[in-house]
């Protein structure tokens, strides 16, 4: 006989999105089930870059992300750890006029969204960031945005949901989902079995599959985004560090150590990816080129994860538009560390309130509908 | 000559062996070394221009060092030969190369894994002191460049290199007060059946500590390395013997367990894995020809598993043998054969010598909260035992929570420590805590990098 689980919610995927999801539904009153194939938070969500930046998202995600970052300012209230969360300010830097006009207009637009951004000269840059390289001819400056360790941070989210009664499957993969009745009926490793009227979609690169058995095709695509990080140097990065166009992404931890993207590695089967000599290559020139102090330090170790992009690089969050009970929150196209908790808790709002208080229109999977399945 | 591209990576006595075979047969391959010089870890060459004997750096092993040297020497000009130079990362068809700061790549059809061991290392308090070595390093400081670590010296730890180190040192004129074997008489004693299938070995192994006692090395079996003290560099080493404590002043210690196979690069390969009670590590599947789990890749060496030099010159021309087969090229049935059982029987007395070096098993039930763990990243025992008692029983997992492992070595020297304090903490046996995945680089990579070619 195998067990069955009944509960309120089950959620398919531990990652930041997923664990996040149970904690605020638990906050809510619910019963939740979170499964996760690997370890919560081992995949993406835990290898990610780490940036925990509003600057530069679009306009549609801003109300995301400042709901968001309303999460990240109590972040040990919510998980019980600080996770080596820095405010240290997002620079983001123009290497051209045309990336510095680029910066002023995004500067214009996101008013509103009170991120305080503030416009940098090349002499702004020389005198406050002289570890910026030449190239760099103005900047954007979000203070209060900063950077995190992801490793810590995402399972924390799964082990504080599971502090506050969530039940936490790991290294149960889901084999099957089926209807029975209203309910969704899971069959997970170990012969566990868990049915429950909601279910939570959080599957990250590997969600498209169960979109699909309900009838919502999405052209998701897996990308592997390319990381290193040096040994332990004297600190000189104060700012978590990108460039307008992207390319190369920078920060650097209390330690020492600097955590350096940009690129794409390639997928060495469904699961695993890794960096090639290319990436690593072009990475190291552009880095020393944008952080001159690098010159020297070593590169101790490299590695990528497998990440879901849609086409127009915009997650989807919401509603399924084929089965009552289902609920979406995947496809961050390596940009979901962030505002990966306040989806967890809009994905908790949809099921206990019916709607969302924060605008996820442009997230809905009905954008794909034209998809031939 | 023919056109499939062989490549071999190392340049020890299995790597220089299985050049020489496939140069015998026609095939040139390419042959890749981290050194400057051919020979490996165990018959590492002096620089250009030192004079030494080789009588007094290798001593019993002065003719094998030397027909080692000799034939890669003689292998130069027939094969495409590149010291100095790293393989940092490594995929189906291509190497990862870093030579003089600057990358390259490199295809291959067949490839020789023949990357070595490094020590195995515990930690006990004290070990990041300046003036503390491995046995290894120890050995390379004075094969390489003529120079003890310290004067006077202490060698502790246990494993064959212990009483050969201590006898090399000893025999160029350091001053060794004292060589601690944690392994005791009667262990030495269970083991020798085992260690009677190599007879020569045996007695060279008896002849190094008859000498070093009869020249005044004072030799403690039985004893356990308890720490090393010193303020800003060792000041003296403490054991303990039979319940009581001891401690002697000293300069430097060389210290280790054994040996650790180097087995990065066949983990980047993608080479199947398995648990070798023997090594106490996971190590990547051979057979008795040298062949992996993939059909490209054989391995050769210490780094499939410690077996020392002399086998690791005949699994070098056994795993040659087996790529010039895997070609369609005719070679020696019976010469192959007899390598295989050649090296079955040194497997036979490897496991003797692990009945008289054998692991400290005790070593983490007994290890403090406060001790470094690991150097790189500066974890404590207590910070590990911390997370495997929040559930992070696996080695990986744990990695990802406290960063043990991930830092400049990659887990290199702290990696099989760690494993014993997860099985200890967890209750778990040794080979249920999982294995540490590698990660490129294999080492570190500068910044600092030329034009690739």
């Amino acid at each position: 006989m195998s067990a069955l689980v009944e509960t309120d919610v089950v959620i398919i995927g531990g990652g930041i999105v997923g664990a996040s999801a149970a904690l605020f539904l638990r906050r809510r009153g619910m019963e939740v089930a979170l499964i996760e194939r690997d370890y919560c938070g081992s995949r993406s969500s835990g290898v990610n870059f780490g940036g925990v930046r509003r600057q530069g998202r679009p306009l549609i995600q801003l109300p995301l992300a400042q709901r968001a970052h309303a999460i990240w300012n109590d972040l040990p209230g919510h998980i019980g750890i600080d996770g080596e969360l820095v405010r240290s300010g997002h620079l983001k830097l123009a290497r051209s006029d045309e990336d510095m006009r680029s910066l002023e207009r995004y500067e214009a637009e996101t008013r509103g969204f009170d991120m305080g951004l503030e416009l940098l000269g090349e002499d702004d840059i020389r005198r406050r960031y002289p570890w910026v390289g030449k190239s760099a001819v103005g900047a954007s400056l979000c203070p209060a945005d900063g950077h995190a360790n992801p490793r810590l941070i995402s399972p924390a989210f799964a082990v504080a949901a599971k502090r506050l009664g969530a039940h936490v499957y790991e290294q149960t993969p889901v084999v099957r989902v089926e209807d029975a009745g209203d309910d969704f009926l899971v069959t997970a490793g170990d012969g566990l079995r868990f049915r429950a009227p909601w279910l939570l979609n959080c599957a990250g690169a590997w969600a498209a599959g169960l979109a699909l058995q309900y009838g919502e095709p999405v052209p998701m695509r897996a990308g592997h985004p390319a990381m290193l990080v040096t040994e332990p140097l004297p600190v000189f990065m104060t700012c978590s560090t990108g460039v307008e166009g992207g390319g190369i992404y920078a920060r650097q931890v209390a330690r020492g150590n600097c955590v350096i993207g940009g690129g794409q590695g390639f997928a060495l089967d469904d699961r695993r990816a890794r960096v090639d000599q290319q990436a690593v290559v072009t990475l190291l020139r552009q880095a020393t080129t944008l952080f001159p102090s690098l010159h020297g330090a070593h590169v101790i170790r490299t590695w990528s994860g497998t990440e879901g992009y849609l086409p127009d690089r915009q997650p989807v969050i919401g509603f399924s538009r084929m089965r009552r009970g289902l609920v979406h929150g995947f496809g961050f196209a390596g940009g979901g560390f962030q505002i990966g908790p306040a989806v967890g808790d809009v994905l908790a709002e949809l099921v206990c309130e019916g709607a969302s208080r924060t605008p996820i229109e442009p997230f809905s999977i009905q954008r794909f509908q034209h998809v031939a399945a | 000559m023919n056109s499939t591209h062989v490549v071999i990576v190392g340049a020890g006595p299995a790597g220089v062996r299985a050049a020489e075979t496939l140069v015998r047969k026609g095939v040139a391959p390419v042959l890749i070394d981290e050194g400057m010089r051919a020979g490996g870890q165990i018959y590492r060459q002096q620089p250009q221009g030192f004079s030494r004997p080789a009588k007094a750096l290798y001593g019993f092993e002065a003719s094998k060092a030397n027909a080692i040297h000799v034939c890669a020497e003689d292998l130069a000009s027939q094969i495409d030969y590149r010291p100095k130079t790293l393989v940092w990362n490594a995929n189906a068809d291509t190497l990862d190369l870093l030579c003089d700061d600057r990358f390259e790549q490199l295809g291959y059809d067949r490839l020789i894994v023949a990357t070595g061991a490094t020590d195995r290392v515990l930690p006990v308090p004290g070990w990041t002191l300046p003036g503390v070595y491995t046995l290894g390093a120890a050995q390379i400081a004075l094969k390489f460049q003529g120079c003890a670590i310290g004067d006077p010296v202490v060698f502790a730890g246990t494993g064959p290199l212990l009483y050969l180190v201590a006898y090399q040192y000893a025999k160029a004129g350091a001053k060794v007060t004292a060589v601690l074997d944690e392994a005791g008489f009667s262990d030495q004693c269970r083991a020798l059946p085992g260690l009677l299938r190599q007879p020569s070995t045996l007695a060279k192994g008896l002849y190094y500590r008859a000498w070093l006692l009869a020249n005044g090395v004072r030799v403690e079996q039985g004893a356990s390395l308890v720490r090393i003290d010193g303020e800003k560099r060792v000041a003296s080493v403490a054991w303990q013997q039979g319940g009581v404590e001891h401690s002697l002043p000293c300069s430097a210690v060389g210290f280790s367990y054994a040996l650790r196979s180097e087995t990065q690069l066949a983990d980047l390969l993608g080479c199947e894995f398995v648990w070798s009670p023997l090594n106490r590590a996971w190590l990547p599947r051979r057979d008795a020809s040298g062949r992996s789990s993939l059909e490209h890749v054989y391995l050769a060496g210490d780094g499939a598993g410690i077996m020392g030099a002399d086998a690791a010159e005949m699994a070098g021309e056994r795993a040659a043998l087996a790529v010039l087969q895997d070609m369609g090229i005719a070679v020696d049935g019976a010469r192959a054969e007899k390598l295989e059982r050649g090296l079955a029987q040194i497997e036979r007395f490897r496991d003797g010598l692990e009945h008289a070096f054998p692991f400290p098993e005790g070593w983490a039930a007994k290890a403090d909260d406060a001790l470094m763990l690991c150097r790189c990243e500066e974890i404590r025992v207590g910070q590990l035992r911390d997370v495997v008692r929040a559930g992070a029983v696996d080695i990986n997992r744990a990695k990802a929570l406290c960063r043990v492992g991930m830092g400049r070595c990659q887990g290199r020297m702290c990696g099989a420590a760690a494993m014993e304090i997860i099985a200890c903490e967890s209750g778990l046996t040794i080979d249920s805590v999982g294995r540490l995945r590698g990660q490129a680089p294999i080492k570190p990579l500068p910044f600092a990098v030329g034009p690739d070619a």
